[in-house]
Parts: C-alpha cells; sequence; structure tokens
C-alpha cells in the first residue's frame, strides 16, 4: 500500500486500490524513541480504509500481545468516524511501532478518534455536495450519512470517490464527540482476536512456518558474561536431522546476546537433541563468583550505610525529628523472569543481500534497525513481520534474539527459525531488578505521618543500560512520590553492582517500589494505633499536598479526592468493616500510578499456608474505553502479581540463573487464583492506561492482610510465613 | 528413522519420525499443526495438550512411538464440526489474552468436561492445574467451563 506522501502532518487521505484512505501516524507517540524511520518510509503506520462497499477495513502498527489494542484502538476510530462496528475488519500491520508503558489507550486516545473525525467530516463534506445541502443538516451512523430533513441516505462506499477529491478536514480543528454522544467507546466488546485464540488458528511467532524453513537452537554459557572455551560438534552432527553446528559471538552493550554454539536442524527437536549432545567447555568469566547470597550482602552494606544518592542532601536530619514514634523496617524483593508462555523465536532468511524477519516483537522498528546493524545493510532491505505475541511483559522490547538471528542467518542459506527453549528463556532473560528497601517513618502526636524515609539499594535497570562509567545517580529508580501529607520526605539510592541482565518487568519498578511503600504505610497505621483504610484517607486529606502525576502522564496533576473515592468505593466493594472468621484478614493498598487504584485483598493463613481468597479492586482511569478488555487487563494484571508476591524468584549461582524451567520457577497456577471483582468509577476524563496499573497493589494488599490476619509483619518477597531475613 | 501412523482429528497420518521424538514436533514440525504449543518442554506447562484416546496428554512427553497407530485429537481437530462447547464458551467468557496457553486450556477443560459433567471449583482446580496461563486469565477460565459444563446439559 502506498499512500501519498503530502502532508505530513500527521494524516492524509487519499483513493487507493479503490478505498478511500486515511492515514496517520502513530509515531509521535511511540515509547521507543531509540527506533528512527528509514529514510524514503511511508511517515504514516495507520490507516482507514473506507471500501466502495462501506466495508472499513483499520490497519495499525500495535503488538497485540493479549492487552486487547486489537480491539480497543479500532474501537475509537470507529466511534469518531460512525463507522458500523459489524463491518469493521482489524489488520495488524506487519510492521509494529513500541508498544509498552501502558501507553496504547493513553497517548492514542485522541489521535485517532480526530482521525476517525477526520473520515466522518470527510464523508459528511461528500453527502452535502451531491445532495447540494448544507452540511449542518447532514448526520452519520453506522457508516452512512443521513438528511434527516429530507430521508435520504448514502452509504460511505458511495462516497468513496467523491471523498477523495476534497481536501481532508483539517485534523487540528475537526469535532470530537461529546461523551454523551458515544454509541462505541464505553460498551462492552468482544475482543476481535478471541475466536482464533480458541481454535489454535492465531499465528504466533513460534507457528511461523516458511517453506524450506530449518531450525536453530544455541548453547550458551549459563554464566553471564561466558563463552565457550571450546567445543565438539562430532556428537553433535551425529544426530539425525541435524545439519549444521558453527559459533557466534557475544555482542555487547544494548545488545547483550551471550553468543555461543549454534545447532541447525530439521525439526526442532532435533536441534534441540544435537544441543544436548554438544560438548562445549565453557570459560565462564568474570561473573563466576555472583551470587544471590553476595548480592544481598551487598544491599545490607548498603542499607548500613547513608545513601550514595539522596533527593534532599542539605535538609533535615529526619532522625532528629520530635517525634510521637519512629518505625524502621527494610522490605526485599528478588529477580523475577518474564516466563512468558511463548519463549523467545523468530524466523530470518536473508538472500541476495535482503533480509526477511518474522517474529513475535514489541518494537518491529528496533527489531528492524538491530538485524540491519548486524547485518550491516540499509535497514530498507530489512523487511519485519510482526506476528502475535504470546505474551510480552516488556520481554519482547529486546535485541537480544534478533541480533541472534542476524548472525545465524550469515551462516544458514535457508529460512530458520531460531527458538529459544524453556531453560533459555529462564536463564537468559532480561530480569525484573532485585534490591532492598529501607523505610524509617516518624509520626507525630496526632498520629499523622511527620516524615517518610526510603532508602532503595537495588541493581538499577539503567546501570546495566547505561553505557560502562556514564550511569548517574538520580533517583529514578525510586518510587514515584508519595501521595500522602507527609512533610518531611528524603529518599536515596545506592546501586547494587550485578552482571545481571535487567529492563523492564510489567509494571518496571512500581512492582516492587509500590509492595515497600504500601507495606510501610500499613505499619505506620498499625503503629499509630489507626485502621489502615481510614489511616490512608486521613493522610490523603491532610492540607495541602499536590499529587505527584501517574508514570509518563501529560495529563493535569492527581487529584487527592479521586484516590479518596476510589478507596471509598474498595472499603465499600469489600466490605472493609465486615469481620472475617479465625486466620483471615483483609489488606488494603492505593496508588496514583498509572491511574487511581486501591485494592482490598482477603487471606487465609493456616498451618503456615498462605492463600488468597479474594481480590477487589477500584480504580479511576477516566474514560474506560472497552469494560471487557479494561476488566482483562486489570484481573490479569492482578493475579499476575499475586504470583510474583507469592511464588517466584530467579535467584543466582555461581554467575547463573538457578532456576530452569517451571518445575524451579513457580508462577501462579489456578489453584492459587482467586475470585477477582473489578470497580470502575464513571469518569469520562481522558484514558490511563490499564496494562500495567494492577501489578502494583497486589503485594502490599496480600502482605497487609497477612498482617491483619496473623500479627506477621511479611517484608520480603515471594512472601512465606517463616520468613528469615538473615 | 522409522514410519508411524496415527489417526489425527479423524485423518490417518504418516510419518518418517525418529522413535523418541515427542507427539508435540511430529504434530508442528512434521505436521504443520501449529496450534498446539511448546512451552516447556517437560510435561509442566500444559500448553501441549492433546487427547489421545480421549485423554489429555502432554504431547510434548508423548513419543511418536508410544502414540502410533492411536487417536489422536488437537485444538484444530477438537472444532472441526462446529465449535466445542469449551471453545464457545471461552469466546463468551472472553477468556484468552495472548492466547498462547488457550489451545492447552481448551483441550484439558475438554478432557474434564468429558469425563465428569459438572465439575465443582475444586475439580476445576485439580483438572487444570498443570495448565499455566502467564496472562492469569484463570478467573475467567473457572466461569467457562461453568458455562461450558451448562450448554453441555442443555
Amino acid at each position: 500500500m502506498r499512500v501519498s506522501r503530502r502532508g505530513f502532518l500527521g494524516t492524509s487521505a487519499a483513493l487507493a486500490g479503490g478505498a478511500f484512505v486515511v492515514g496517520f501516524t502513530l509515531r509521535a507517540q511511540a515509547q521507543d524513541t531509540s527506533a528512527q524511520t528509514g529514510a524514503g518510509a511511508s511517515p504514516f503506520d495507520a490507516w482507514i480504509h473506507i471500501k466502495p462497499d462501506s466495508s472499513a477495513e483499520l490497519v495499525l502498527e500495535r503488538s497485540e500481545m493479549g492487552q486487547g489494542v486489537y480491539t480497543s484502538l479500532p474501537m475509537l476510530l470507529a466511534e469518531e468516524a460512525d463507522l458500523d462496528w459489524e463491518r469493521v475488519t482489524v489488520v495488524q500491520s506487519e510492521f509494529s511501532v513500541g508498544t509498552g508503558g501502558s501507553g496504547s489507550i493513553r497517548r492514542n486516545y485522541l489521535p485517532l478518534r480526530r482521525a476517525g473525525a477526520q473520515v466522518r467530516v470527510a464523508m459528511v463534506a461528500a453527502a452535502a455536495r451531491a445532495w447540494k445541502v448544507p452540511e449542518s443538516e447532514c448526520s452519520t451512523s453506522k457508516s452512512e450519512v443521513l438528511h434527516t430533513a429530507s430521508g435520504r441516505k448514502l452509504a460511505y462506499g458511495e462516497l468513496v470517490s467523491q471523498a477523495s477529491s476534497m481536501p481532508l478536514p483539517e485534523v487540528k480543528t475537526v469535532k470530537l464527540k461529546e461523551p454523551a454522544q458515544f454509541t462505541l467507546i464505553g460498551r462492552e466488546t468482544a475482543h476481535l482476536d478471541i475466536p482464533d485464540k480458541c481454535t489454535g488458528t492465531t499465528r504466533f511467532g513460534l507457528d511461523v512456518r516458511v517453506p524450506g524453513m530449518v531450525f536453530a537452537v544455541i548453547a550458551r554459557c549459563p554464566t553471564f558474561g561466558g563463552t565457550p572455551a571450546k567445543f565438539d560438534a562430532a556428537k553433535a552432527l551425529a544426530v539425525p536431522g541435524v545439519m549444521q553446528v558453527f559459533e557466534i559471538p557475544a555482542r555487547a552493550h544494548r545488545v547483550f546476546t551471550a553468543g555461543g554454539v549454534v545447532v541447525v536442524a530439521k525439526s526442532t527437536w532435533a536441534a534441540m537433541q544435537g544441543r544436548k549432545a554438544l560438548e562445549v567447555t565453557w570459560s565462564h568469566g568474570p561473573n563466576h563468583g555472583e551470587s544471590t547470597n553476595s548480592l544481598r550482602s551487598q544491599m545490607k552494606e548498603a542499607l548500613s550505610q547513608p545513601p550514595a544518592w539522596t533527593s534532599d542532601p542539605g535538609g533535615d536530619n529526619l532522625d532528629k525529628l520530635p517525634a510521637a514514634k519512629r518505625i524502621e523496617a527494610v522490605y526485599e524483593f528478588p529477580f523475577l523472569a518474564h516466563a512468558t508462555m511463548e519463549p523467545m523465536n523468530i524466523a530470518i532468511h536473508l538472500r541476495e543481500g535482503k533480509c526477511e524477519v518474522w517474529s513475535p516483537s514489541q518494537s518491529a522498528e528496533a527489531m528492524r534497525k538491530n538485524v540491519a546493524t548486524e547485518l550491516a545493510l540499509p535497514e530498507g532491505s530489512v523487511t519485519v513481520h510482526t506476528t502475535f505475541m504470546g505474551g510480552g511483559f516488556g520481554r519482547r522490547y529486546q535485541y537480544d534474539f534478533p541480533t541472534e538471528a542476524a548472525q545465524i542467518a550469515r551462516h544458514v542459506s535457508s529460512p530458520v527459525q531460531l527458538v529459544w527453549s524453556r531453560e533459555d528463556d529462564m536463564t537468559h532473560d532480561f530480569y525484573r531488578p532485585a534490591g532492598m528497601h529501607r523505610m524509617k517513618g516518624v509520626l507525630d502526636g496526632q498520629g499523622n505521618v511527620a516524615a517518610w524515609s526510603d532508602h532503595l539499594a537495588d541493581t538499577a535497570i539503567g546501570a546495566f543500560w547505561s553505557a560502562p562509567g556514564t550511569y548517574k545517580l538520580d533517583g529514578s529508580e525510586l518510587p514515584p512520590p508519595i501521595p500522602y501529607a507527609v512533610p518531611h520526605i528524603r529518599t536515596g539510592f545506592t546501586l547494587i553492582t550485578s552482571a545481571v541482565p535487567r529492563a523492564w518487568w510489567r509494571s518496571v519498578e512500581n512492582s516492587f517500589n509500590g509492595f515497600a511503600v504500601e507495606c510501610f504505610m500499613d505499619e505506620l497505621a498499625h503503629a499509630a494505633g489507626q485502621d489502615p483504610y481510614r489511616f490512608r484517607r486521613r493522610m490523603l486529606q491532610l492540607p495541602p499536598s499536590p499529587l505527584p502525576k501517574s508514570t509518563g502522564d501529560d495529563g493535569p496533576p492527581s487529584d487527592p479526592k479521586r484516590l479518596v473515592a476510589v478507596l471509598d468505593l474498595v472499603a465499600e466493594k469489600a466490605g472493609w468493616n465486615r469481620p472475617l472468621g479465625p486466620n483471615r484478614g483483609r489488606g488494603i493498598a492505593c496508588t496514583t500510578t498509572y491511574a487511581y487504584l486501591a485494592e482490598v485483598a482477603e487471606v487465609t493463613v493456616e498451618r503456615d499456608n498462605i492463600r488468597v481468597d479474594r481480590l477487589v479492586l477500584a480504580v479511576d482511569c477516566g474514560q474506560v474505553v472497552n469494560p471487557n478488555g479494561a476488566r482483562s487487563q486489570l484481573e490479569g494484571g492482578m493475579l499476575f502479581s499475586l504470583g510474583a508476591a507469592l511464588n517466584e524468584a530467579t535467584t543466582i549461582r555461581d554467575g547463573a540463573v538457578e532456576q530452569q524451567n517451571f518445575n524451579d520457577y513457580s508462577v501462579l497456577r489456578i489453584p492459587e487464583a482467586p475470585a477477582v471483582e473489578t470497580y470502575f468509577v464513571d469518569s469520562h476524563d481522558d484514558p490511563h492506561g490499564l496494562g500495567e496499573a494492577a501489578v502494583w497493589l497486589t503485594g502490599p494488599a496480600i502482605a497487609n492482610a497477612i498482617f491483619a490476619a496473623t500479627g506477621k509483619r511479611l517484608r520480603r518477597m515471594p512472601l512465606r510465613m517463616d520468613e528469615s531475613t538473615a | 528413522m522409522s514410519q508411524f501412523t496415527l489417526q489425527i482429528n479423524g485423518q490417518s497420518r504418516t510419518v518418517d519420525a525418529d522413535a523418541e521424538m515427542p507427539l508435540l514436533w511430529v504434530l508442528r514440525d512434521l505436521l504443520e499443526f501449529t496450534g498446539t504449543k511448546y512451552g516447556c518442554g517437560i510435561g509442566m506447562c500444559g500448553a501441549c495438550t492433546v487427547h489421545l484416546n480421549g485423554q489429555a496428554v502432554r504431547s510434548c512427553l508423548t513419543s511418536i512411538s508410544s502414540a502410533a497407530g492411536q487417536t489422536v485429537l488437537n485444538i484444530e481437530g477438537l472444532g472441526q464440526n462446529g465449535l466445542h462447547a469449551v471453545q464457545q464458551a471461552w469466546i463468551a467468557e472472553q477468556v484468552p489474552q495472548c492466547g498462547y496457553c488457550q489451545s492447552g486450556q481448551i483441550m484439558s477443560a475438554a478432557a474434564l468436561l468429558a469425563g465428569t459433567l459438572h465439575p465443582t471449583d475444586a475439580q476445576i482446580d485439580d483438572a487444570m492445574a498443570g495448565n499455566i496461563c502467564r496472562c492469569a486469565t484463570y478467573f475467567r477460565i473457572r466461569k467457562a467451563i461453568h458455562r461450558a459444563a451448562q450448554e453441555v446439559k442443555a
């Protein structure tokens, strides 16, 4: 599809293939700023096609990993264009721009609606001209323009050529619907990709089959930074089906591949068998001594010293403030793996200076760039096809598997699919950081929090991604400012050095920072002898302490009243005051990160066994676009973080990850999954993204509930009743 | 390499394969039934679940030699004569998110309902504990199985 490049203002209309086409860009809103558009590429990455039969095809360059954008983004277009939803088809364009940061809805809410409105206005203009009536006498509904006075109707399809010959309405001034006029936004809408996912016909990355394709696996050194010292390919080559064995070097900064020995075979299984038979002697390199124990010693040492960076170097000494009560606690969180159900994979075919790639990716743009760099090809010579993703959670933003595939493609003349085994995926992930928070709080005579201090010592993501020697301590790893009115706040950070690769894990720092913040708030409530819900409520309403903005949000500053409202809603829905039986307890937590959220967990603790019985979430995320999808993300987010809080840990020994597969990396299974309830506050404010929102609060809500049930405060994830801090 | 013949989704298929090759890879790499998924290779995640003679099995641990001559039903076959009640319920309850594990979830649920017409929550949890969903759609899975059980009765 070529679309006219006139009007680089973000949109353009054209008649193409007999359809009225509006092209526009999501790129300005894309998260991945490292990716650049190749010269000569179309400036558009999204299109609306109105066809002569009045059906509409929406082409979007966004990756679908289960978050529902395949449905919710088209809803925004169809709403403003007044398309007949039953006749809308959605094509996930094969080239996705960066998809992450809970940004698809938040960043595209207005741009997509404006593009849709352009279609509606263009159709009205075309019909008005045909009928020789004022545009103001025309209205639209279900892909038709109506002239009410005369009862005439024209279907959008009949207006295609007329609309294409007229100038496209100006995107900046096009009028959007008022919320009261919405017929699609806010309506429970079935996800368009679900039927195929129930019949096995959805094509994920691993399902790509190209004629003549062979399969590759890589033996990587288990130790981070290690390389093959020598290898003997004879036994691998003797495995039936194995075709080639060769070495690829590691790629360093920002690509971070381990290198290793590649086995290429006629089937995935033969390649895996070949790798088993391969004899490799590893040179473990400089990181062999690293372990979870050595990292924890480093963290404890760091927390016994003043922080390397502090928010308030010359301010009050919080330890000297007058206090009715002081409390102090250390919270701990482990490395975590993404463990997407579909392991990393990518198919590639390099021939005659051109390269074609098929892969599940959160950013095809970055993938193309990395493959081109590795192969020393112009970006325009690399074609990337984005498939559906079997989970993303941040893992599929990385460049390691595309770079490995490019290295392999140099050696293999046929199309080749690189398959990571589950063990590869568990042991060569980019992990959520590990660390500890030392929290200190001061209560005054009225039982208010007079001072709050948080010293975080962790293996910062930024340190891993900065060029050696360039990492600057700036506190960006710390939690967002707390929403409570506390007059004295001091935060500090100390870097823990580690060779373990780290990156973005659904909600990035929030899953572990939120744990420390909202558990410690609970500790302060109990220290003050107050109910944790009412204590939070009161600390939100003390005068006046402007609330921080949500992560990455462009909207107005947060409003404490909206957070109080969701706290009240969740307390009401959970029955906060209703007594629970023996060994049972309720915990509460709230935040303004991502949206206004408050959650209550109910737990039972029997014989040191923790069972979560119920999770209740209240959310004010502005306008809900698709309640079905929004609930789905929140339900999944709550349970995703429940699994992390109760079960998950990646531990390090001899510079390598200990956990190999789902037998020793324990993720949530259905018997542990409680009933979940989600309640929305009605709102027409611009929406917040929900992909990561519910990953904040479940951990602290559970730990707070365990305290309520047992009087025991757990501060180390994964939560264990026999917790030891040694 | 030897020849093995199986009944897959009602059709007889013959493959040349190593006797130890798991049914999972026979389906995916030799027969291009990619609806059956690889998730762990050690029978811990359930993504590869198919029916062997009507029983739910992990195809990653089922060698082609042990499956030879028997009847295999996979996700592509389950709804080939109209969507199975479980598939319909999965759509009605809007279960899948990323969807990768759902072939295995659906095959496990269909096997459960074939043996237990009206499973309790506890029976559902027992039968489905071997199927991991990393998007954690478990709440909707439970609802969908109850819904499918109603349909099967009707």
